[in-house]
């Protein structure tokens, strides 16, 4: 028995223990309780506070993109969408098949939409269809009954009243990626759309506006409960280009089914009052996505639709580039204006021959002559004399091989080659290099809005940047219409002469360019004609009678015609490219002349109204 | 000997329904009308959905708790490993068909109610041990290879629960086998033993836990870590708790709660929904009525007069109180979060099913307390 009562105080005691360790553990946890909810207290009450309150962003409206005039170039427009809202319908998937029924929805919207709706909380909107017509609506007000849970709601989309004329300039907007949305917060939002090119890219940041926000009582899963709250934002900027949206267009229609661009520059001030590329795309396309085989298209094209031609194409700028050889020549004075350097129709240097577009030759040619006939030989002998270092920092002056400055993403800077970058890429420089480069080919490279700022330089003598920029919000961008560009620094008198030689070639006869004369009444245009080989002429062909109009597109020359006007006043500049045209002067020219007139015929109209006064009325 | 005539012969079945402690039932009915309080504010302001389906299920448990009362505790005690061997079956069940499901199972759902084979096995668990031991004199005790059988005994549902896998049921059932250990008079040299190689145990065991159970220990340890995921439980409880302060926002003025910030505020977070509408001295009485219920049932296993009945009262009450402590830690985040409900106040049927059976298990033993157990089972 007394084993028994062991056994039992030893249980007595060890469930008092155990009692005590419990009463003990209650006590712990007492103490805890109390810290938490009255050491603690205050901060997690604060802490709660902020729990029930949630700041909301709201997506101000988007600035609107202008053209020289005020018309809207790149807008906003209401886009109704339909949503469904899953918590309001008890089978979602009967809902969107019967709202299929009345409004297509494509097998992998579909998949799509079911994907949110299984991720999403039930009570969050799911985006089922986008841009409905005034019929889908009438078609979905009058079935409602059969759509409990959807809902047509109102967001804005952005368009582009002028769609692929300026698609190139104007650009495109996207959504967010995950990368982007780090970078502000507005950018978490449904439906936001950040610039992606051009200029809705460049002044990206205007153009958004500052978000609102709006506190919001909400539970942990994200219901709104009421609205405490709201402070709006700032609206987007407009943005007011130079562009002119019907010079524009008229200039695409000019340049028809080339695969072409032009670029026309005031040439005082830099603004640039068109620049077209052909063919283009339609930038609203990328707002709501691009289809694959769309996209497909757009690549595969041996036009290079996505590709701004005229700020970012790069070709060899052929003879137009003689006027940069020219000034590099007298600046440096290797040759004086009078003198005439005999043309046989080819130059011998070493054991190479260097052959003249005239098979006979030009005869003795001065510089005026050189360039209205646009002799090769008199430029390789100028190159010849200047080397191929100084013509490059000429060139630099004249806007050539360096970057232009625009105001646009993706314009490239071209090249005019230098002995050191031939080292830097391992290659020893032939003075042969040098002599092609004199008339433009071989390494040279440059953009048709190159090609345009160079032409305005010639023509005005000052260091004109180009800019598309004219207001942002009204505001003028400092320097946006300067007319007081530095003067470049050539001397008065061989400027003259280059200008008088790119006279002749348009209203001299002989000149390479007749084709190009104005009608009387608008004044005279001074211009120059360029070819540029895409593929080097063998001796072979030349000597069979090669003709250029043979061979297949991608190998023809291209055409170039670079042009200002009036000639007495200079006022516009322009560039031409049409890419595989063959000769400059059959090819660019008479584009070059037409659009030249149409310049001049609207000027007045452009010229008299600021910048900003539509803009005022349309608000 | 009048006593033991009590205990023997005037003991019929009206004679041992008013030997049930009512005083002790009135606990447990407050208990769980603290439980509806909380789940009604918890569904709203209304007793929709958790809190009259609460009441229901309390009244169905405390009717199975007292029919379980009125058995003969020497019936029980026969069929202690009858009902172990039940659970471990229903507990490789649950394992197959978790197989056969590819994923963590551990109800089996049989239409009313699901039923959790662990929380049943913990008391089939005290059952078979109180068995074990019943007979057993304090110098067999002393014997180590006494000790090996149930040593199995507990290891076989521990490591099946492991399995399923639920890492916090599986060390509170160990715990509860090792306290029936301990009541039984297991020398505390061998619990030192036992108990001393757990610290490298525990790291090995860390090295090899699933992924969202290593989430839940590095939350623990780090809860701002990850507000948004693991953490946000703790730390929402935490805010909510504390928002409450001294007395309280007022019965039904919970803003986390009602705002539903706090988590699965009807299960495992019932304690914080209670603490932030009644403060502090809200959440210090019911902490209080639970410490009053654990040692209420302690104290039934004292006034017993054979080990069987003794050790089962306390293998329950301390089963109960490793419940009560385990949610109350877990939702001022003092210890990793767990899945593990507050018995009587949460809503879920299984959990109250098994707590009330435990309960009635407890009440037998009480009304029981007298009886002689044929052979040594006690020493009076």
């Amino acid at each position: 028995m007394r084993r028994e009562t062991q056994r039992t105080s030893v249980y007595t005691r060890r469930a008092l223990l155990m009692m005590g360790t419990q009463v003990g553990v209650l006590g712990l946890l007492g103490a805890k309780l109390w810290q938490v909810q009255v050491v603690e207290g205050e901060r997690y009450s604060t802490m709660a506070e902020e729990n029930r309150i949630s700041a909301r962003l709201m997506a101000p409206p988007r600035g609107r993109v202008l053209d020289r005039h005020g018309e809207v170039v790149g807008g906003n427009r209401l886009n109704w969408r339909a949503l469904l809202v899953s918590e309001h319908s008890s089978n979602p998937s009967a809902t969107l098949e019967n709202f299929a029924r009345l409004v297509p929805v494509p097998e992998h919207e579909r998949l799509r939409i079911e994907r949110e709706i299984a991720r999403h909380r039930r009570f969050v909107p799911i985006m089922i269809r986008e841009f409905l017509t005034w019929e889908d609506m009438a078609r979905i007000e009058v079935n409602a009954p059969d759509l409990p849970g959807i809902l047509v709601d109102a967001g804005t989309t952005r368009i582009y009243p002028r769609g692929e004329q300026l698609a190139h300039i104007v650009g495109y907007v996207a959504p967010p990626n995950e990368k982007d949305v780090n970078e502000d917060p507005m950018f978490a939002l449904p439906g936001i759309r950040i610039g992606r090119a051009g200029v809705e890219r460049v002044h990206d940041e205007a153009l958004r506006g500052r978000a609102g926000s709006v506190q919001l009582e909400v539970n942990a899963v994200g219901r709104v409960i009421r609205e405490l709250e709201r402070r709006e934002g700032n609206p987007g900027e407009d943005v007011t280009l130079s562009i002119d949206a019907d010079l524009q267009n008229a200039v695409l229609r000019r340049l028809g089914n080339e695969s072409a661009s032009a670029v026309v520059l005031d040439a005082r001030n830099g603004e640039v009052m068109a620049m077209a590329t052909n063919p283009s795309f339609d930038p609203t396309l990328f707002n709501s996505g691009v289809s694959q085989a769309q996209w497909e298209e757009w690549t595969r094209n041996k036009r290079t639709p996505l590709i701004n031609k005229a700020a970012a194409g790069l070709y060899a700028p052929g003879s137009t580039f003689k006027m940069a050889t020219a000034l590099a020549g007298l600046e440096s004075k290797v040759v004086s204006p009078g003198e005439r350097i005999n043309c046989p129709g080819y130059l011998d240097f070493g054991d190479t021959r260097f052959h003249c577009h005239a098979k006979n030759g030009h005869g003795g040619m001065d510089l005026r002559n050189a360039l209205k006939f646009s002799c090769d030989v008199y430029f390789y002998e100028i190159v010849r004399r200047v080397g191929i270092d100084r013509l490059s920092a000429q060139s630099a002056r004249l806007a050539l091989g360096v970057d232009p400055g625009i105001d646009l993403p993706g314009a490239r800077s071209g090249l005019v080659p230098t002995r050191a970058w031939s080292a830097s890429r391992g290659r020893f420089w032939n003075i042969g290099d040098s002599i092609v480069t004199g008339i433009g080919q071989g390494y040279v490279l440059s953009t048709p809005l190159q090609l345009a700022t160079y032409t305005a330089r010639i023509a005005t003598g000052r260091a004109v940047v180009p800019h598309l920029t004219r207001a942002i919000g009204g505001v003028m961008p400092s320097g946006a219409r300067a007319e007081d560009w530095p003067v470049l620094g050539f001397q008065d008198r061989d400027l003259k002469l280059v200008r008088e030689g790119m006279h002749a070639v348009v209203n001299e006869a002989g000149g390479t360019a007749g084709v190009a004369k104005l009608p009387g009444a608008l004044g005279q245009m001074a211009g120059k004609t360029g070819s540029s080989q895409v593929r080097r002429v063998t001796r072979e062909q030349r000597e069979k009678g090669f003709d250029s109009q043979n061979l297949p597109w991608e190998l023809r020359p291209h055409a170039l015609f670079v042009a200002y006007a009036p000639y007495d006043a200079p006022r516009y500049a322009l560039a031409v490219v049409v890419e595989h045209g063959n000769a400059g002067s059959a090819a660019a020219a008479p584009i070059a002349r037409d659009i030249m007139i149409d310049t001049l015929t609207r000027d007045p109209a452009g010229r008299e109204r600021p910048p900003g006064q539509r803009v005022a009325e349309g608000r | 000997m009048e006593r033991r005539l009590f205990g023997e012969a005037s003991f019929d079945l009206a004679g041992k329904f008013w030997s049930i402690s009512w005083g002790y039932v009135l606990l447990l009915c407050t208990l769980a009308g603290v439980g509806y309080t909380a789940l009604y504010s918890a569904g709203g302001g209304a007793p929709e959905p958790f809190a009259s389906k609460h009441l229901l299920r309390f009244a169905f448990g405390l009717i199975l708790m007292l029919g379980i009362a009125l058995i003969d505790i020497r019936i029980i005690a026969k069929l202690s490993w009858v009902a172990y061997a039940g659970a471990v079956a229903l507990l490789l069940l649950v394992l197959r068909m978790g197989q056969v499901g590819k994923g963590a199972q551990r109800w089996i759902d049989l239409g009313v109610l699901q039923l959790q084979p662990s929380e049943l096995a913990k008391i089939a668990l005290v059952l078979a041990l109180a068995h074990w031991f019943h007979k057993a004199s304090w110098e067999r005790m002393g014997n180590p290879l006494f000790l090996i059988p149930p040593t199995i005994a507990v290891a076989i549902p521990v490591a099946l629960i492991f399995k399923e896998p639920n890492l916090g049921t599986a060390l509170v059932t160990a715990t509860v086998g090792g306290a029936v250990f301990f009541a039984a008079g297991v020398r505390w040299w061998k619990f030192v033993i036992i108990l001393a190689p757990i610290p490298y145990a525990v790291k090995y065991a860390y090295e090899h836990l699933r992924g969202y159970q290593k989430a839940r220990i590095d939350t623990y340890l780090n809860p701002e870590s990850d507000p948004l995921g693991a953490g946000y439980n703790i730390i929402q409880s935490k805010i909510a708790l504390g928002s409450g302060g001294m007395w309280g926002k007022g019965f039904l003025q919970g803003t986390q709660g009602h705002l539903n910030f706090l988590p699965e505020k009807q299960t495992d977070f019932i304690f914080t929904m209670f603490g932030e509408e009644f403060g502090f001295a809200g959440g210090v009485l019911l902490m209080a009525l639970l410490g009053m219920i654990i040692l209420g049932g302690m104290a039934i296993g004292l006034r017993c007069r054979h080990q069987y009945g003794r050790l089962v009262a306390f293998g329950i009450a301390v089963n109960f109180s490793l419940y009560v402590f385990a949610n109350i830690a877990m939702v001022m985040g003092a210890i990793p979060v767990g899945g593990l409900p507050l018995p009587l106040v949460s809503h879920g049927g299984s959990a109250m099913i098994t707590v009330m059976i435990g309960f009635g298990i407890l009440m037998s033993v009480h009304v029981h307390r007298d009886v002689e157990f044929a052979g040594r089972g006690d020493d009076g």
